[in-house]
């Protein structure tokens, strides 16, 4: 078996990986495309072409612009928030905090739960009355609030789990880019007689840049498809209040049955990742060598 | 940080880039001596901001724990009297079986690990040592799934896994992750800094393409392997949306779907047994991560995100 004469070797140690991508990668998205034109197949009606019908129901859906409003907002407010909390988390890791490990281990412990469970948690500190918050509100005399209850802080409470969540997992990042930065600067900064927030601001956020290039996207990949969350504390609830898309995907299906009209908003969802992902590649991978 | 994926930050690297991913000092550098640690009042706000934030992070854990160890009158009032009890774990887990679900989701991650780990392994090779005709398309194919993620493809893969038969199966919810674009990619770089000569020596020996691929490759990309097997098993550990749609029985439910199953139909909402049972969920997992520290964050840094 020469490395470069036999042609058939390599596409022999392909063939099951590209096999398996293929039937659940690229199969499945030219598949969504396809029933999205189609109607569903009902009892005594089979599935008929129907061109963009479905996605004229989709764009008369108060559901769906619901869904896609929350998810624009939950990408707006998650991802600076979460960057925000987990850039002071790895300056704080990185300094010499009393208690750094403990720290780094209480910041990242969120990242390696099961959302499942923390959501379960959560769920006990939103309870109006005997909850958590309720208790501590009630203590001081705010009053009770049902914090998942109420269209207007369902969502909100929602984001603050998925920043808990992730800000953590962001530190790692952020840790290790700012233990790449020369020494050399913190002390040439030190002499120039620079303010720590001016060191940071002037070299330690511009080194930091295509980190939080690569979070972000990350991060906002994230919030198109984390649903965990919605499926333990809230089921899209109250009044589609925290309706994101993948969600609105699941219950098309799994509880209405009706999968082309669910093709038509995975396409929507696909659409999006596809932007991101654009914006990704022009933006990181000109740094990558493929050769 | 020494392996470049697509998808891990492109860090401002010493100028001495490209050092084999077995190199042993791997992320270990550390600068003892900084400037800034600042002194005196500062060092103060900053010790209290960050620790209250530490706090906060570790609150809902903490509470858990409270609530899962004491008698469910406690679980939300607290009070430094309040008895020990190991007995919301055992009623959790009389009350669902949650020993199988156990089982069913350590049987789930290391199919799915087995699985990738041999798939990617045969498809890095062929990418990183041979020429072929078509390379560079086989190789796009493979980049396209790290745009379009199986997680959002939940309506055709169900169709999929139905139409195969696999509905209500372990197979059923670990085959859609077995080829992994991103453990392909990964260790096709590992195995790119495979030093050629090492490889030739193999061959003059008189040693196969196989025989290079076991004794020389994959034992030189172990630190690539590790940090890849982390990240597939804490993901497929703590995965739900797919498994709670491809299972609908005792038999094949992962311990997440079965938190789930439990928390929802338990309508007398017994706070303590619920944590007890969200403990029980997380705690493997989570023993593992404060055994393996180190190994955990580091693969976590070098694998970007999956």
């Amino acid at each position: 078996m020469n490395r470069t004469s036999s042609s058939r070797a390599p596409w022999l140690l392909l063939s099951p990986a590209l096999l398996l991508l293929v039937a659940f990668t690229h199969y499945p998205a030219v598949a969504t495309l396809w029933h999205s034109v189609f109607s569903t197949a009902r009892a005594g009606a089979a599935s008929v072409f129907v061109g963009v019908e479905n996605y004229q129901l989709l764009l008369d859906d108060p559901v769906f612009w619901q869904a896609l409003r929350n998810n624009v907002w939950f990408a707006l407010i998650t991802v600076p928030v979460a960057i925000a909390l987990s850039i002071a988390m790895a300056l704080w890791v990185h300094r010499q905090v009393p208690g750094r490990a403990l720290l780094r281990l209480a910041y990242f412990t969120p990242a390696i739960l099961p959302m499942i469970a923390v959501a379960n948690i959560w769920l006990f500190f939103y309870t109006p009355q005997y909850g958590l918050i309720a208790q501590i509100s009630q203590a001081f005399g705010w009053g009770d609030h049902n914090w998942l209850g109420q269209p207007g802080t369902a969502l909100p409470a929602l984001m603050v789990v998925t920043i808990w969540k992730e800000a953590g997992f962001f530190m790692i990042f952020y840790l290790a880019a700012l233990q790449q930065i020369s020494p050399t600067l913190a002390e040439a900064a030190a002499l120039e007689g620079a303010s720590r927030w001016q060191f940071f601001r002037r070299v330690q956020w511009p080194l930091l840049m295509p980190t939080t290039v690569f979070v972000v996207i990350n991060a906002v990949i994230n919030a198109f498809r984390l649903v965990d969350h919605v499926v333990v504390m809230t089921r899209g609830g109250p009044d589609n209040a925290t309706q994101l898309l993948l969600y609105y995907v699941y219950q098309v299906v799994f509880s209405f049955w009706d999968t082309s009209y669910a093709a038509a908003l995975t396409v929507v969802l696909l659409t999006l990742l596809a932007i991101v992902a654009f914006v990704k590649f022009r933006l990181l991978d000109s740094r990558t060598h493929y050769q | 940080m020494t392996t470049s994926a697509s998808s891990t930050p492109p860090a401002k690297r010493p100028p001495t880039t490209e050092i084999a991913p077995v190199s042993p000092r791997d992320g270990t550098a550390r600068v003892s001596l900084r400037p800034f640690s600042a002194t005196g009042h500062a060092n103060l706000l900053d010790t209290t901001g960050a620790w209250l934030l530490g706090l906060l992070w570790l609150l809902p854990l903490l509470y858990a724990v409270w609530s899962a160890f004491h008698p469910s009158a406690y679980a939300t009032r607290f009070s430094l009297s309040a008895p020990l009890t190991l007995e919301n774990f055992v009623q959790a887990w009389q009350a669902a079986p949650f020993g199988r679900y156990l089982v069913n989701t350590f049987v789930l991650v290391t199919v799915i690990l087995a699985a990738q780990l041999v798939l990617a392994t045969l498809a890095a090779y062929a990418f990183a040592r041979f020429t072929f005709r078509g390379s560079e398309v086989a190789f796009m194919i493979v980049l396209l799934q790290l745009m379009i993620m199986p997680d959002v493809l939940i309506v055709e893969n169900y169709r999929t896994i139905a139409w195969m038969g696999l509905r209500d199966t372990i197979l059923g919810i670990a085959l859609p992750y077995f080829a992994s674009a991103f453990g392909i990619f990964l260790l096709r770089q590992a195995f790119k800094t495979v030093p050629r000569a090492l490889d030739d020596a193999a061959r003059v020996e008189g040693a196969n393409a196989w025989q290079v691929l076991w004794r020389v490759y994959v034992p030189l990309a172990r630190p690539v392997y590790v940090a890849y097997a982390l990240v597939s098993i804490s993901h497929h550990w703590n995965n739900f949306l797919w498994p709670l749609i491809v299972t609908n029985s005792v038999q094949t439910r992962p311990l997440t779907v079965g938190l789930q199953v439990f928390a929802a139909t338990d309508q007398g909402i017994d706070w303590s047994l619920i944590t007890a049972a969200t403990l029980m969920t997380a705690a493997p997992l989570f023993i593992a991560f404060l055994l393996f520290q180190r190994q955990f964050v580091q693969s976590f840094m070098r694998a970007g995100i999956r």
